[in-house]
């Protein structure tokens, strides 16, 4: 059920390409396929694979953002004071990590929408703001997370991941309904033909900024999960996640001019990128080298995604892309 | 000669810094502070300048931060080496890495069709990766050659030298962008790239031709900046990326491309700079400068929007 759809063999062929290298790895691992080592990969791609996702959406209907980083951060920081205390206090403080990232994520939306500012310089430009505001919160890192709580989030349930669970029940209970419904569509046909989608009547401003608003969610969602894991608060961590969260997408199959791909091939293109850097690190790369082949293997992702440029029939095709 | 609104606003806004700065604090109006802040003004300027060749185009250069490192390291690096013909190249050196690096730019934009947000992102990310490798991650050894400090830090004619570069690179630059083909195409191609191409104009030299002028004035800021600090080291290109960009919008560029005024970009640099100064001497911390900068960018664009929405 979980398959891809046929129609998108780029996905298809990430999803063998990412069983292969896991494979790879669990075999090469020193202590083998525990319980343990899983859990902790699964950890480090989860907190990429739910960027991913929120990159995925502002993508699907022609719009990077360039904020996603900032507000991971900004949640991380958030989190990092109000994750702690009662059961109560934590159940508060987890609601209003999560409203502050889609307060974040509106705020690009209604910038991008109905101030007509490329999604790009928006985001960019909010970025620094909710970077700012990260900072200002959060100086130097630190704060706690409550350990029972990041523990549970973090560890596994009858040997299974929590964090593969949680891609599971993103998968199964958000994405597969959420395609059947008349927005899940509208994302769609905005990103392949925005003009078409309009004169059908397709309301086009409410679904670009629902778009927005659900990548803000995903990244706080991710900022959560970033804190779980960390059990710290840090507003310095933005900058990766941006650029890594494109490269993981494009891996995934989904096309940065918008309408083609799926949160399933983001979420394997998000696997694919933090096998890859696990198996590095075992692989005997000089420590140094490896901010190096990071970046390289970025730009090849982002690289391959245009391959298809070579292919065009006419120049002219190029210039409607 | 017409003059352009939008790029009167940012020389309207560092008179309006100026004039309140100096209600608060009188030495504001002093000569000696206002030349300071011109030579500071000055690396950001020669930094935006380049940076508005690529947005005129209809794209944007991410990668100025470590242009700028590279450049600063490789000029440091040789001046280091203590050869005296590795020092008299240092300043060469430094602008071939620019061109370069604007060439590898150029490829992903121009022939692969990346968009160039995401391009010159991962080239950054890419140039971050070497400079580590090449340094081990500490700060690089070399020191600045007496030239490059002179051009940073030196007067002449009781003007900053690092302003008569930057006054010497934008009559170059207003040469190339109002007396050239490359200029007319550049904002052709900024306007309709697809129309350009049918008329004929070879569109993906153009754009090579642009990021090469990118990387040349990174470089040229990184060697000024390098002059300045008196050494390179670790992402001192960093807090630049936000301020170049800001000081191009806020001049009335627009983002899209094809439309803007290159005085309006010096006066972007200069508003950006002086405001900088006020914030900091008003012990305003790095966060609130983020948050400053970024509103500040978002406002203008607004503006601009709204003003050509109530044109049309």
């Amino acid at each position: 059920m979980t398959l891809p759809k046929p129609g998108n063999p780029r996905e298809l062929l990430a999803l063998v390409c990412l069983v292969g290298m896991v494979a790879l790895y669990f075999g090469t691992h020193p202590s083998g396929p525990t319980t343990y080592v899983m859990t902790i990969w699964a950890n480090q791609a989860t907190i990429l694979a739910l960027v991913a996702i929120a990159q995925f959406f502002a993508v699907l209907v022609r719009g990077l953002d360039l904020s996603v980083g900032a507000i991971v951060a900004l949640s991380n920081v958030v989190a990092s004071h109000l994750l702690s205390g009662s059961a109560f206090e934590i159940a508060y403080g987890t609601l209003a990590v999560l409203v502050v990232a889609t307060i974040c994520g509106l705020v690009n939306g209604l910038l991008i929408v109905f101030g007509r500012l490329q999604p790009i310089v928006a985001t960019l430009a909010t970025s620094a703001v909710f970077g700012g505001i990260a900072l200002l919160l959060r100086p130097t890192p630190g704060g706690a997370v409550d350990y029972d709580y990041a523990d549970a989030m973090t560890l596994d349930v009858a040997g299974v991941p929590t964090a593969l669970i949680l891609m599971l029940v993103i998968v199964l209970g958000f994405w597969l309904p959420l395609r059947r419904t008349g927005f899940g569509l509208s994302l769609y046909a905005i990103g392949s033909a925005g003009q078409a989608a309009w004169q059908s009547g397709t309301p086009v401003a409410g679904v670009r900024i629902g778009a927005f608003v659900l990548a803000g969610f995903f990244a706080g969602l991710a900022g959560l999960f970033v804190s779980f894991v960390t059990t710290t608060g840090d507003a310095g961590i933005a900058p990766t996640y941006t650029l890594n969260s494109i490269a993981a997408i494009v891996l995934g199959g989904v096309a940065l001019r918008g309408g083609v791909g799926s949160l399933f091939g983001a979420i394997i293109g998000a696997f694919i990128l933090k096998t890859i850097a696990a198996l590095m690190f075992f692989s005997g790369l000089p420590p140094l080298a490896q901010p190096f082949v990071e970046g390289l293997i970025l730009a090849l992702a982002i690289a391959i995604g245009s391959v298809d440029v070579l292919r065009m029939r006419h120049r002219l095709e190029v210039f409607d892309r | 000669m017409r003059i352009d609104i939008d790029a009167l606003l940012p020389w309207v806004g560092s008179l309006v810094v100026v004039l309140l700065g100096s209600l608060v604090f009188p030495n504001f109006l002093s000569l000696d502070y206002l030349l300071t802040q011109a030579q500071i003004a000055s690396f950001l300027g020669v930094l935006a300048a380049g940076a508005m060749v690529v947005i005129l185009l209809g794209h944007i250069d991410l990668s100025v931060p470590w242009t700028l490192g590279w450049a600063a390291i490789v000029s440091t690096t040789l001046v280091g080496t203590g050869h005296p013909v590795l020092e008299a190249i240092a300043i060469p050196a430094a602008l071939c890495t620019g061109a370069i690096i604007g060439v590898v730019n150029g490829i992903g934009v121009a022939v692969f069709r990346i968009p160039s947000m995401v391009w010159t992102l991962a080239v950054n990310a890419m140039l971050l990766g070497t400079s580590v490798l090449f340094t081990g991650g500490f700060n690089p050894r070399g020191e600045a050659s007496p030239l490059m400090r002179t051009l940073a830090s030196g007067d002449s004619l009781g003007l900053p030298n690092a302003l008569w570069v930057w006054l010497v690179l934008s009559l170059a630059l207003v040469w190339l962008l109002r007396r050239t083909s490359f200029g007319r195409y550049l904002v052709a191609i900024g306007l309709s790239e697809k129309a350009t191409w049918l008329s004929g104009v070879a569109t993906p030299r153009i754009a090579f031709g642009a990021f090469i002028v990118a990387g040349l004035c990174s470089a040229l800021g990184g060697v000024l900046v390098a002059g300045y600090a008196n050494q390179a080291y670790q992402s001192m290109g960093d807090p630049y990326l936000m301020p170049v960009i800001a000081a191009v919008v806020i001049g009335g560029t627009s983002i899209l491309g094809g439309r803007g005024s290159y005085l309006g970009t010096v006066g972007g640099a200069l508003f950006i700079t002086l405001l900088t100064s006020v914030l900091s001497v008003m012990q305003f911390g790095e966060a609130w400068r983020q948050i400053v900068f970024g509103g500040i960018i978002i406002l203008m664009l607004l503006v601009q929007n709204f003003r050509r929405g109530v044109q049309a």
